[in-house]
């Protein structure tokens, strides 16, 4: 026995005799995960996350969140003698005279706007393929948990060193907590210690940024993480794929090297954006104060859809017994996204409930097989997409020679247009894309090769599907819509009331679909053929 | 037979479509640029001022009237002074090519003589700003960077951006970038109020005071990109744009990559 | 997952493909020796940065392509950090799919449900030993814990009492009152009607007492836009035409809508816009909301002279400034 084989093997004596790990990790280190590239979108968030821990910890050691006045005489000339509070001084200096400093400060506002899109992408997947059904609802839920948080997080952390930008994205935020009814002003008063800006909300807010909600990451994180090692990842329906099983590489070696490799090649590209990329260059700015402001004043992009739809609110108040409600803030600012996120999250219970499909799904959808999920999802996301175009709509304005008026009545009336379009077109492309896979299942793949046979007649060969490709387009479910008369256990059958006959309703609009060809069509079409 | 050779390359057709259009866009930049060394040569033997009038009948008065009171498209030039003139002139935003737009920054069609002739030539209509001379901006010796900076953001930034790369007004109008814009052109737009823009007055933005705006525009314009692409300066719009670009795109490729079989 | 009869059949895995490097030993070798040159240039990516760290000048900088006139230090210790994370990665990817196996391996999953003689003992276990606690049983127990455990959540909500003070009058006041003189922002200079021309904006705040310092809680609520243009272009009612002075009119910087500085003055259209949400305000008629979500005007304050002829205000504002609250009774 060589000597570090001697050596691993005390050390691994040593954890066994005080854990029983061996067993443990002999059975997980042959753990089988699937291998898709649209697998690796939360791998992206989740060392996005990791990078913001270990790039934000740099910066503590020199940011200092106070609000005290101070004069500047540091590296950055145009700023001399200007007075600025402490939290821009500290992150003044740590972007010109910390050497690093700027690089760290870039990497972690980079990582946290690729954190942001990669929950949104990976959320996107994990939609349109229905990995949220029974039983991931509760990671679905951490999930749009932890896409909430995010966007909490990224704003606080951006609004961190008090530059113009920010500090006007915290004026509007506390005009949003002003605006709630009755108690506003009050829980305005008490978030900044008084009257905006205060002298305490930056260094509230940082203790918030990075104790309680890395906090609160970690925990969501590792029980969203556990839950998809317990359960097993779903996978995309194929060949040798069921149900039962899941098919894959095994985490040691191959899914280590590929994940952990992962890990530092996002690392590096975060890197390489903060080393060639400039962003949020504060000193530019110039320190907060609520007198000035700056043309194409935006959130961070993750925000974009929020200031879109405060953009193009209807100026609506009401007066009346001497109070005020300001349903132009309250309604795009606090109920829709509200109802949004509230929907999305209740998204995997409203779907089964339409389907009455209660049961374990480990294999995946394929987006065109539900038509109606798919359609649902391209609805909301033009939904996003032009609250978000609103966002900016003085920077499009300015650079595609539009107007910023034309631009938000066109998404005023847009937003409530475009999406129903979407859907429908949506729904009639992914029957389309049935229809073709039914087609090629049945009459195989054209070849482009033109015959000519004995009589003369040109005809265009077609190949058959391998059998694997057949499967594969063919394996999906295609269940019944329900029906609005309940037949119980009994056999007793009675008819629904108002709730069961909209849930017919939208089961039927849910279950259209094209039939799947079968092995029967195949065979009588080939029988009629040569 | 070279010729016949010539034409049937493939790329016979394209080289004798650019050579016509050089030939063709040759041709009507001469054209055009003779009239003005008609003008010039003219110009010789009046006083400024005359000279003044015959550049503006020719040149703005079918916009701005006879008698540069202005009309239904154009404002009266009575009053604006020399200096609202070496704005507008010098920085080729008049004579205003499409007016559907607002006046854009473009190459000046008049040179600096013709420029000053007009300027005299309003300037005796009635009583204005004077226009500036370069030299008397003393900016770099005597403009406060960080005052400048503070004064930008109070008074210039709203509307220029934080960065004077420009911004949207409303209905299609829009704050123009302040990058590569002459000292004297920045001075007389404050004092001026070109457009959109408003005046402000000496007494609420001093002459020092405005030096140092002045001073503060070109050491942004000047300012290296010290943390990397710029990325236009216009906030986090771009930003957003990069990191769904490149960021994402670059990381989806490499995941594609990553889970492809191996040759 | 099982399909009808008529349906087609799972043929299985497909067959493994080998790769070259598991068949052809020199493929192996040169994937091997791949992987080696990107650990190394991961190493020299390190060496990089270090090296960077120590001799480069932090103030030097050098011009690149699209980049520009960019901080030397910054980009080579930022292209070194990336070059020694991503190496990395490219190597273990690398050697994992081209020399690690890469034959699907199939795992069976397991039912999560537990067995109905394990649920039903569950079941059993609460039911025993809830009762041998005597929760079913004893309701005094229930109802007390329930008022303990109720209220034991209200004392840290008291204890956050104290994070700021009440608002009371605070959203209704501004430092603006008869008499206040308007002065420049930056500069504090007082200001007479002539300093101002037609066509002019200035930014304005109110003269503070002697050795008061001006705080950004001032700025916030006290931040005045001043306007003038020609007197017959207003279309006031009296009593508003009757707060500006020969063409000079002020008015509250502080966005109605939700607080950002409205210092967009175009002086052609005479229309204020605010860049936040693009509200448009129009000076002639008392900063009348004619776009975008505000659904207020902009408070007016109204002007006067003093005895030295400096712009004063004659009163307070008549409304609170700022963004609306529950409290807010004009309209």
């Amino acid at each position: 026995m060589k000597q570090s084989e001697r050596i691993a093997g005390n050390v691994a004596s040593y954890i066994d005799d005080r854990t029983g790990a061996a067993g443990w990790a002999k059975k997980n280190l042959t753990k089988v995960f699937p291998d898709h590239w649209s697998f690796m979108l939360g791998e992206i968030a989740l060392y996005s996350f990791v990078i913001l821990l270990l790039s934000g910890t740099f910066l503590t050691f020199w940011f200092d969140p106070s609000q005290q006045e101070v004069v500047y005489n540091g590296a950055y000339a145009p700023l001399s003698h200007v007075s600025m509070s402490a939290s821009y001084a500290s992150t003044l200096h740590i972007s010109f005279d910390v050497r690093g400093g700027l690089l760290m400060r870039q990497i972690h506002h980079w990582a946290a706007l690729i954190f942001m899109a990669a929950i949104v992408v990976h959320l996107l997947r994990v939609f349109f393929t229905g990995a949220f059904r029974k039983p991931r609802e509760a990671n679905w839920l951490i999930g749009i948990g932890l896409l909430t948080l995010g966007i909490v997080e990224g704003f606080l952390g951006y609004s961190l060193p008090d530059d113009l930008l920010s500090g006007t994205g915290i004026r509007i935020a506390e005009a949003i907590i002003q605006a709630i009814p009755v108690v506003g002003s009050y829980l305005s008063f008490f978030a900044f210690g008084g009257a905006f800006p205060g002298h305490v909300f930056i260094p509230r807010i940082y203790i918030v940024h990075v104790l309680l909600l890395p906090g609160i990451f970690l925990a969501l994180i590792t029980v969203h993480l556990m839950l998809v090692w317990y359960q097993k990842h779903t996978q995309y329906p194929g060949p040798g794929r069921k149900e039962t099983n899941v098919v894959g590489y095994p985490l040691m070696p191959v899914y280590m090297a590929k994940a952990g490799g992962f890990f530092f090649i996002v690392f590096g590209v975060t890197a390489f954006l903060g080393a060639v990329a400039s962003i949020n260059p504060i000193w530019l700015y110039g320190p907060y104060t609520p007198g000035q402001i700056s043309a194409g004043s935006q959130p961070d992009w993750y925000m974009g859809w929020l200031d879109g739809l405060v953009r193009m609110a209807p100026p609506l108040e009401t007066h009346a017994f001497g109070h005020t409600i300001s349903w132009n803030i309250l309604i795009p600012g606090l109920i829709i996204p509200g109802i949004l996120f509230t929907g999305m999250a209740l998204y995997p219970f409203i779907e089964s409930w339409i389907s009455g499909d209660n049961r374990e799904h480990h294999l995946l959808d394929r987006p065109r097989n539900v038509p109606n999920r798919t359609a649902l999802g391209a609805m909301s996301l033009s939904f996003m997409i032009i609250s978000l175009a609103n966002g900016g709509n003085d920077i499009i304005a300015t650079h595609f020679h539009l107007t910023i008026n034309g631009i938000m009545w066109f998404t005023r009336f847009g937003l409530f247009i475009v999406p129903p379009i979407v859907f429908i077109i949506t729904k009639r492309i992914c029957l389309s894309l049935q229809r073709a896979d039914r087609e090629i299942v049945l009459h195989g793949r054209e070849t482009g090769r033109l015959v000519m046979t004995p009589e003369g007649e040109f005809i265009e060969v077609h190949e058959e599907l391998s059998a694997e490709k057949k499967w594969t387009l063919t394996q999906h479910e295609q269940r019944p819509a329900l029906t609005a008369t309940a037949v119980d256990s009994n056999g007793t059958s009675s008819r629904a009331g108002l709730k069961g006959k909209l849930r017919a309703r939208m089961s039927a609009a849910n279950a259209e679909q094209i039939p799947a060809p079968t092995s029967a069509e195949l065979q009588e079409l080939e029988g009629g053929h040569h | 037979m070279r010729l016949n050779k010539f034409r049937r390359q493939k790329f016979a057709g394209p080289v004798l479509v650019v050579a016509a259009l050089l030939t063709i866009g040759s041709a009507f930049s001469i054209a055009s640029a003779l009239p003005s060394a008609q003008k010039s040569e003219v110009s010789a033997q009046s006083t400024m001022v005359d000279e003044g009038k015959q550049i503006f009948l020719k040149g703005c008065s079918s916009c701005h009237g006879l008698n540069a009171e202005g009309g239904a498209v154009a404002p009266s030039l009575i009053g604006v002074g020399a200096a609202a003139v070496d704005f507008q002139v010098g920085t080729g935003r008049m004579p205003m090519a499409d007016m559907s737009q607002q006046a854009m920054r473009k190459k000046p069609i008049y040179d600096a003589a013709q420029t000053a002739a007009l300027a005299a030539y309003v300037a005796s209509l009635a009583p204005g700003p004077a226009a500036v001379d370069p030299a008397s901006l003393t900016w770099e010796r005597d403009g406060n960077v960080a005052q400048g900076g503070e004064l930008f953001r109070t008074n210039c930034a709203m509307c220029h951006n934080f960065a004077a790369q420009g911004g949207a007004l409303t209905n299609g109008k829009y704050a123009p970038s302040l990058m590569g814009v002459e000292p004297q052109h920045i001075y007389e737009a404050m004092i001026t109020g070109p457009q959109s823009m408003p005046k402000f007055s000496d007494k609420t933005i001093t002459p020092a005071e405005k030096l140092s705006i002045i001073k503060w525009i070109k050491t942004a314009q000047s300012e290296p990109a010290i943390g990397g692409a710029s990325l236009g300066r216009v906030g986090p719009v771009t930003e957003g744009l990069l990191v769904w670009t490149l960021g994402l795109g670059l990381l989806i490729g490499i995941a594609v990559w990553l889970a492809t079989k191996a040759r | 997952m099982s399909n009808s009869i008529s349906r087609f059949e799972d043929p299985g895995l497909p067959e493994h493909q080998h790769r070259k490097s598991d068949i052809d030993a020199i493929a192996a070798n040169r994937a091997e020796r791949q992987v080696a040159v990107l650990f190394l240039l991961s190493a020299i990516g390190t060496i990089g940065t270090i090296a960077s760290y120590i001799f480069i000048d932090s103030k030097k900088f050098i011009y690149l392509p699209i980049l520009g006139d960019t901080n030397a230090q910054q980009l080579a210790l930022g292209t070194g950090l990336a070059a020694s994370l991503f190496f990395i990665g490219i190597a273990a990817v690398h050697w994992a799919k081209t020399l690690m196996p890469d034959e699907e391996v199939i795992a069976e999953r397991h039912e999560f449900r537990s067995s109905d003689e394990d649920r039903a003992d569950f079941v059993t276990t609460v039911k025993e030993r809830a009762g041998a606690a005597g929760l079913g049983r004893r309701s005094l127990i229930k109802r007390s814990m329930g008022i303990a455990l109720g209220l034991i959540g209200l004392s840290p909500l008291v204890l956050l009492r104290d994070l700021g003070p009440l608002p009371k009058q605070q959203l209704f006041t501004t430092d603006w009152s008869a008499g206040v003189r308007l002065v420049t922002d930056p500069g504090d200079r007082p200001i007479k009607p002539s300093d101002l021309e037609v066509g002019a904006v200035a930014q304005v705040l109110p003269q503070l007492p002697a050795g008061t310092e001006r705080t950004l809680e001032n700025v916030g609520k006290d931040a005045v836009l001043l306007i003038r243009i020609r007197p017959e272009d207003f279309n006031l009612d009296a009593e508003r035409l009757s707060w500006t002075h020969d063409g000079i009119i002020a008015f509250s910087k502080i966005c109605s809508h939700m607080g950002c500085a409205v210092a967009l003055y175009e002086q052609q259209t005479k229309h204020l816009l605010c860049p936040c949400h693009q509200s448009t305000f129009d000076v002639t008629r008392a900063a009348k909301v004619i776009f975008g979500p505000a659904a207020r005007p902009l408070p007016q304050l109204a002007l006067t002279l003093d005895a030295d002829g400096y712009l004063v205000a004659k009163q307070g504002f008549t409304e609170p400034v700022g963004p609306s609250f529950w409290e807010r009774n004009s309209a």
